[in-house]
């Protein structure tokens, strides 16, 4: 007989596929309204591009959109496995982003410790950020959702307003973005470029972040704490049942500080991609709305790393959509419905594989047990 | 099978149950249920916890719905849809949970659902006189104006019994309506039951309380494993031949009475007081001491202070003044984690809120509380591999009955689960065992086996602070009995001594503080 966990697993995979097939669907009805073909639009998000070049870009552009917001749902995640809502991604990200960006320009080290630096700043920041919900909730009993949604603001606002004062660099002539100064070259993350170069194909235009691998080991971590380790434990019986965590020596408030502080200093890391990849400075264009869509990448990867890193491939996928759908005459803002709607469906069929797996495990249970009555039996006489 | 059945012809009889069977995934629900209950008598249903008796009522009472067979009612086939079905036919359901709505009137929570109106005007003075004509003629006599949460346990479930008599009820059901109450307000009970049986009502009484059972019953039905096993008269068995048909084997007793009770403190609980936030302090200067081989058990209606005072000792609630001392260790400001290292293991009362991580499997339960001593932690690892293998151990030491150590703890039945939460706290020899109702709710073979690892480990030098409403639990294994009421200590005694009626006495107030 399959075991129990692969089974649970399967079921899992069968509802998100579920799940996307039915999000599909209800798209193709608002094409329809939008007065464009289904079809079209669906070939429209496959085609990559006629040439090798077009077809390279576009996986690049995949995979470098996929990287912040694995991290994102990774940081999201983190604190929902203990029905901890840290909505606060968004600003916690931001601040980090922009204080990172400020201390890895003022200095010029070997690439490796200009790097770190860089990194444990952007922890650092996003870490400490995160401490602020955490004490209030902790001391003060201050609902997270709350004070966090209020910290993006105030993050958001210190960010516009640091950039343009206290942390500003150069502008050069004509150009129209104000952001800090440029990071030296030591500070440029490689890129992974080879990876394409390896097999005989271009190099993508905007190259393959080198941050990438960065995200990959960072998965692997996430998953060992949270699966491996003790902490992941409590953090597992917190989520589970708090009361029964409590009773059993778990101290919740502690719980709390360390998962929102791990949550935040995740998070510190989802600027980063970009600006060590491509932009080399946090400007007033730099991407927004990261940590919000995290906690959609999040559910929809069940608060797995694997999960995450699925769901963090689809938005990338269909990111850029965008751009092709709009050759195509369809209205780019199909992809912000479906990815609406795969969110929406896929909760829902978490809900019910949910269900469904655990009524099967009582049945499976109780089958398994009703097959070796002879042998309870003899227990008993016993 | 059925001795009743030469019923006379002249009267259908009120109830006929013809092959019921109900199928649930993972529980023996029931199996061919055949019975017949004379119109004005009472009836009991007798059966062990997950016999499958609540299923039976809930059918009955149209909460469910048969898989096969046949209800009668006064000789009419029946299907029922909703409960409203079967109060339509004239079936009423006391619930064992009261069911009422505490800061309503009597009155109110009696009209509750039914109520009478005039042009959609609550007739409040109809229903008062009508709830008085009911209440004195079968002798069930309440203030209706009184609110409900200033009611005693007694007349809540005489409220109870009015609303089913107020809808037209003719067949009463009632679940475990004992369950609830101290021996004086039994008879009280008994006598009301009586009363409604004369005037011709039809009484169904599920019970495992076969004392009461035989005292009050006309005809006795015996459920086992989901299926009736006897029919039997009152008049021609005893209690322990009825108690062998409910379970089929020889009967387990929680008797302890060769003491192993050192001279050694292990717990010692003194002056402890918790204010609250209310006006009453919820425990004031309770002072124990729990002996190495030694139970105590604490005798108390729920509410009492019983949940407080565990916690108290667990960490989980803050005391406002007192000590606790371990050994010879002051442990009052210590964490909840410290004082489980410390070797204090917890059965908790509600073993789904606080034992277990129903969604998580067997194995990750076992270090549910463990998570910072060995086998189950390795540094800062979770040691997998050991804590399976203690797993199994415990599974096979506690018969647990389960697939495997991969099964999620919410597959296993009550008893189940609980052997497997005993097996853990018992792990890591632990110097001190809090045990709160460590047999409520499963099933007698699991009863007597938990009996049996307490006694084994009181031997061995455990000291226990049991804490139960199951008096015979309580008197059988307690080496010293304490009575807790309105959050003080009001009596120690001698269970080898006490008569459950005089604890019942203490338990409810009527005997005024005490200490022998």
């Amino acid at each position: 007989m399959m075991p129990a966990g692969l089974q649970r697993t399967l079921l899992t995979l069968a509802g998100a596929a579920v799940a996307v097939l039915l999000a599909v669907a209800v798209s193709s009805v608002a094409i329809l309204a939008a007065g464009a073909s289904p079809v079209t639009a669906l070939e429209a998000m496959f085609d990559f591009g006629d040439t090798q070049n077009q077809v390279v870009n576009a996986i690049a552009f995949i995979l470098n959109r996929a990287v912040p917001l694995f991290i994102a749902g990774l940081a999201v995640a983190i604190g929902f496995r203990m029905n901890l809502f840290n909505i606060g991604v968004e600003g916690q990200y931001r601040l980090a982003a922009i204080v990172a960006a400020f201390v890895g320009s003022q200095f010029v080290l070997p690439a490796p410790i200009q790097l770190t630096v860089i990194v444990v700043v952007a922890m650092l920041v996003g870490g400490l950020y995160a401490l602020i919900p955490a004490v209030l909730k902790v001391t003060r009993g201050v609902n997270e959702v709350i004070a966090t949604i209020m910290l993006n603001y105030i993050a958001t606002n210190i960010a516009a307003f640091l950039v343009r004062g206290p942390f500003t660099g150069e502008r050069a002539a004509g150009q129209l973005t104000i952001s800090t100064p440029e990071l030296p070259e030591s500070a440029w993350f490689p890129n992974l470029n080879f990876l394409f170069e390896m097999f005989g194909l271009p190099a993508p235009r905007s190259g393959l972040w080198g941050f990438l691998a960065v995200a990959v080991l960072l998965g692997v971590v996430v998953w060992v704490v949270l699966e491996r380790t003790r902490f992941g434990f409590e953090v597992k019986a917190s989520g589970l049942s708090a009361s029964a965590a409590l009773a059993s020596g778990v101290n919740p408030k502690r719980m709390v500080i360390s998962a929102m502080v791990l949550s935040g200093a995740v998070a510190g890391l989802i600027g980063l991609p970009e600006i060590l990849g491509r932009t080399h400075s946090y400007g007033s264009n730099f991407t927004a709305g990261l940590g919000f869509l995290g906690i959609a990448v999040a559910l929809l990867g069940r608060n797995k790393p694997v999960g995450i890193a699925v769901a963090a491939l689809l938005f990338g996928f269909l990111d850029r959509a965008a751009a092709p759908l709009q050759f195509a005459d369809i209205p780019p803002s199909v992809v912000a419905i479906i990815q609406g709607t795969i969110v929406l469906m896929v909760v829902i069929a978490n809900e019910i594989t949910n269900r469904m797996s655990l009524r099967h495990e009582e049945r499976r249970a109780a089958r398994q047990l009703a097959a070796t009555p002879s042998q309870a039996k003899t227990e008993v006489a016993a | 099978m059925s001795t009743s059945s030469d019923t006379p012809a002249t009267v259908p009889p009120a109830v006929e149950l013809d092959g019921i069977t109900k199928r649930f995934p993972g529980v023996v629900a029931n199996h061919d249920i055949r019975m017949t209950i004379r119109a004005g008598s009472v009836h009991a249903i007798v059966g062990e916890n997950g016999a499958g008796k609540s299923t039976l009522m809930k059918i009955l009472y149209g909460m469910q719905r048969p898989d096969e067979g046949r209800i009668r009612i006064n000789g009419e086939d029946v299907a029922f849809r909703t409960p409203s079905d079967a109060i339509a036919a004239g079936i009423g359901m006391v619930h064992q949970h009261f069911m009422l709505a505490d800061n309503l009137t009597v009155l109110e929570n009696i009209v509750l659902g039914s109520e009478p109106g005039k042009g959609g005007i609550l007739d409040t003075a109809g229903a008062r006189s009508r709830i008085t004509r009911l209440g004195e003629s079968h002798g069930l006599r309440v203030d209706p104006d009184r609110l409900v949460e200033d009611l005693g346990v007694g007349d809540r479930q005489r409220v109870e019994i009015l609303k089913v008599l107020y809808r037209g009820a003719r067949i009463l059901i009632l679940d475990e309506p004992t369950a609830v109450l101290v021996p004086q307000e039994v008879e009280e009970l008994f006598a009301n039951l009586r009363d409604l049986k004369d005037q011709g009502f039809t009484v169904i009484f599920i019970s495992h309380k076969l004392d009461e059972v035989l005292s009050i019953a006309d005809a006795i039905t015996v459920i086992r494993r989901g299926t009736t096993v006897a029919s039997v008269d009152p008049g021609s068995v005893t209690a322990r031949q009825l108690a062998e048909l409910m379970v089929g084997s020889e009967l387990p007793t929680p008797e302890t009475r060769e003491s192993t009770v050192t001279d050694r403190v292990v717990l010692d609980v003194r002056d402890v007081t918790v204010r609250g936030t209310a006006g009453r302090p919820l425990l004031s200067d309770v002072t124990l001491s729990v002996h190495a081989g030694e139970v105590v058990g604490i005798a108390g209606v729920e509410g009492n202070g019983q949940t407080e005072l565990i916690e108290v000792i667990m960490g989980l609630l803050p005391f406002d003044e007192g000590r606790i001392l371990l050994g010879e260790e002051d442990i009052t400001t210590w964490s909840t984690l410290r004082r489980r290292e410390a070797g204090i293991g917890y059965i908790p009362e509600d073993r789904h809120r606080q034992g277990l991580l129903l969604e998580a499997s067997l194995w990750e339960n076992r270090v549910l509380g463990h998570q910072t001593r060995k086998p189950a932690r390795k540094g800062i690892w979770v040691n997998r591999a050991a804590s399976r293998k203690d797993t199994e151990r415990i599974v096979r030491e506690y018969d647990v009955r389960t697939p495997g150590i991969d099964t999620l703890a919410l597959a296993l039945s009550g008893g189940n689960q609980q052997k497997l939460i005993v097996g853990r706290e018992m792990s890591g020899e632990p110097r001190f065992l809090i045990a709160a109702h460590p047999t409520r709710g499963v099933d007698i073979g699991a009863q007597s086996a938990i009996w049996d690892h307490l006694r084994t480990a009181r031997a061995g030098g455990l000291a226990v602070l049991l804490i139960s409403a199951d008096l015979d639990e309580l008197i059988g294994l307690s080496d010293n009995l304490y009575v807790i009421y309105g959050g003080r200590m009001v009596a120690r005694l001698d269970p080898g001594q006490v008569t459950p009626e005089k604890l019942g006495g203490y338990m409810t107030g009527a005997i005024a503080e005490e200490r022998s």
